[in-house]
């Protein structure tokens, strides 16, 4: 045992170094955890707010983004712009939103070319594989077309007619000899432009561009449409119709 | 005190108004050179150098990242395209060659507003100011680079009032200013030289480039020096002057090694001896005593240092 009195002189500068490490650490740590906290929830982004084409996804889109605005400013639309506090997205990142002015979908990609960091993915070299968002039919109560008049703006409008957006026949059972021509979107061809929502006629657009993570949803795997099955199969999966047990409480033939 | 409110008057005295005025007026050119880089653009339609502080291309062939924002990206478990990584090599390399902090003082938009503040506080007597250590915003670099690792984004872009007030006037994002005004008022009110002396992580990151990079100032007319302490009150990181200045005793060299230094030139602005010029790392020699004025004798230095460590040092 050491006798505490006899001790050697303890360095000042060693103690004022661990308050320092104790003080500011503790300061830094509660630092990191609300950056943390913050650069978590900075990626919960209003639905109305879309990424430039190419973007990776939300989260590694925050990891890649400096917030240079080189896109912005190649945008030859003024499409783009840089978000500032009250915007929604992270602030200084790069958005649109389709209902001010949609993405032209320009041929050579100025936006994705300028990107120096890659977070609009520079793979991306045909616009018409863009996916900054996916149509919705978001008020299928206000469409005029779902309310059997034939208005077909978005329809008109869309730069991949007739393979992003087509119009479904459908009877009209109200007038009962009217048909309804519904406008129905197909996720795999709809690039999210916005040009759909940007021309619908109503005050509040019936058709609305949503980030792909919220409207273009993958089917989960387990789920087997027998029809394609069975058209891979190249015919019928079971032998014959199944005979299936009678379960009427009185039992016996129907 | 009272002697330092008005720190230039002894040297616009000694070597006339330009002599004692130069730094600064280079500064603010050089300042607002890179700010016109990018706003002639926008304004009149030359574009020059897009972007911003952050990553830019100038010319359509010179691409410059910061390296900090790069390191967070890094961080975030990005990896970068070539075109930012060569920006952000370029970046590097001039500020190795140039002087780490040189980007705190001749290129970063807050440095005037916190250099207003700073001389405000000298104008109006405000001597109040938190104590806090230079070394914190060490901590703070390193809480910046853990957070962008745990939230896996560039985390201090979310909340950088650097870079915010360089989009304010390059982007028109206006709400972004914010930040620079709640510095200013820190600076003003707080703490002295609080934002960019005690917490700022771009500037301590740019510091430790600074602890190796080549361009410096030295004290190498230090035998001139006749303690007015004009320089203590004028620099931004006064705490680095001191090795250099008073280090005849210690056999320190007269080279300001310390990453702290921005090499604003305020020193050599003020010093009405001309102590200080512009000097390479490891251009340790010093000048002959009889060089600019005649020599304060040394029994003076020694008696005067412990009322000045009292009054000005950290």
């Amino acid at each position: 045992m050491s006798d505490p009195n006899s001790s050697i002189p303890r360095d000042p500068r060693r103690r004022k170094a661990l308050q320092d490490m104790t003080r500011f650490g503790g300061g830094a740590a509660v630092a990191a955890t609300m950056l943390t906290a913050f650069g978590v929830s900075s990626r919960a982004r209003p639905a109305q707010t879309l990424r430039p084409p190419g973007a990776l996804s939300e989260k590694d889109f925050l990891a890649a983004c400096v917030r240079c605005g080189l896109c912005v400013r190649d945008c030859p639309y003024d499409t783009l712009k840089l978000a500032d506090w009250a915007d929604g997205p992270a602030v200084g990142t790069p958005f649109f939103q389709a209902r001010n002015v949609p993405c032209e979908m320009c041929d050579t990609i100025p936006c994705v070319k300028a990107c120096p960091t890659g977070a609009l993915d520079h793979a991306l070299t045909d616009i018409a594989k863009a996916k900054m968002g996916v149509a919705v039919i978001t008020s299928r109560e206000t469409c005029l077309n779902l309310q059997g008049l034939r208005c077909d703006v978005c329809y008109r409008v869309c730069p991949a007619i007739d393979k992003a957006i087509t119009l479904e026949l459908s009877h009209n059972a109200r007038t009962t000899k009217h048909a309804i021509f519904e406008p129905v979107i197909h996720a795999e061809y709809c690039t999210g432009c916005g040009k759909c929502e940007k021309s619908c006629v109503l005050t509040d657009a019936a058709i609305k561009v949503l980030p792909v993570e919220v409207a273009a949803l993958k089917q989960d795997e387990h789920y087997k449409r027998g029809w394609e099955e069975k058209a891979k199969a190249g015919g019928a999966l079971v032998d014959a119709p199944l005979k299936l047990p009678v379960r009427r409480p009185e039992g016996g033939a129907p | 005190m009272t002697a330092n409110v008005r720190p230039y008057v002894e040297a616009r005295a000694a070597k006339g108004l330009w002599a004692a005025s130069r730094f600064l007026v280079l500064r603010r050119t050089s300042q607002l050179f890179f700010l016109a880089l990018f706003l002639s653009g926008p304004l009149l339609g030359i574009w020059i150098a897009k972007g911003t502080l952050a990553s830019s291309m100038t010319l359509g062939t010179l691409p410059l990242t910061d390296p900090f924002v790069f390191l967070q990206s890094l961080a975030a478990r990005h990896w970068p395209e070539g075109l930012s990584a060569t920006g952000a090599a370029i970046v590097l390399a001039c500020y190795l060659l140039v002087g780490g902090r040189t980007y705190c003082s001749w290129v970063c938009p807050v440095n005037p507003v916190t250099d207003l503040a700073a001389w405000l506080r000298r104008r109006l007597g405000i001597t109040v100011t938190a104590k806090v250590r230079p070394n914190l915003r060490l901590y703070f670099v390193g809480a910046v680079l853990a957070a962008s690792v745990l939230s896996g984004s560039i985390a201090w872009e979310l909340i950088n009032p650097v870079t915010a007030l360089h989009r304010a006037l390059v982007f028109g994002l206006w709400f972004g200013a914010g930040g620079t005004l709640a510095i200013f008022v820190f600076d003003l009110l707080v703490a002295k030289h609080g934002w960019c002396g005690h917490l700022c992580p771009v500037g301590a990151f740019y510091g430790q480039i600074g602890k190796v990079a080549l361009l410096r100032v030295t004290a190498d007319n230090r035998a001139a020096c006749n303690d007015c302490m004009d320089c203590f009150a004028v620099c931004p990181e006064s705490h680095v002057i001191s090795p250099a200045l008073r280090g005849e005793r210690t056999g320190a060299p007269p080279v300001i090694t310390a990453g702290d230094c921005t090499v604003c030139g305020a020193c050599i602005d003020v010093c009405s001896k001309q102590v200080f010029h512009l000097g390479l790392r490891g251009r340790n020699a010093v000048r002959p005593e009889s060089s600019m004025t005649a020599p304060v004798p040394a029994a003076r230095v020694v008696t005067s240092q412990p009322a000045a460590l009292e009054r000005d040092l950290p």
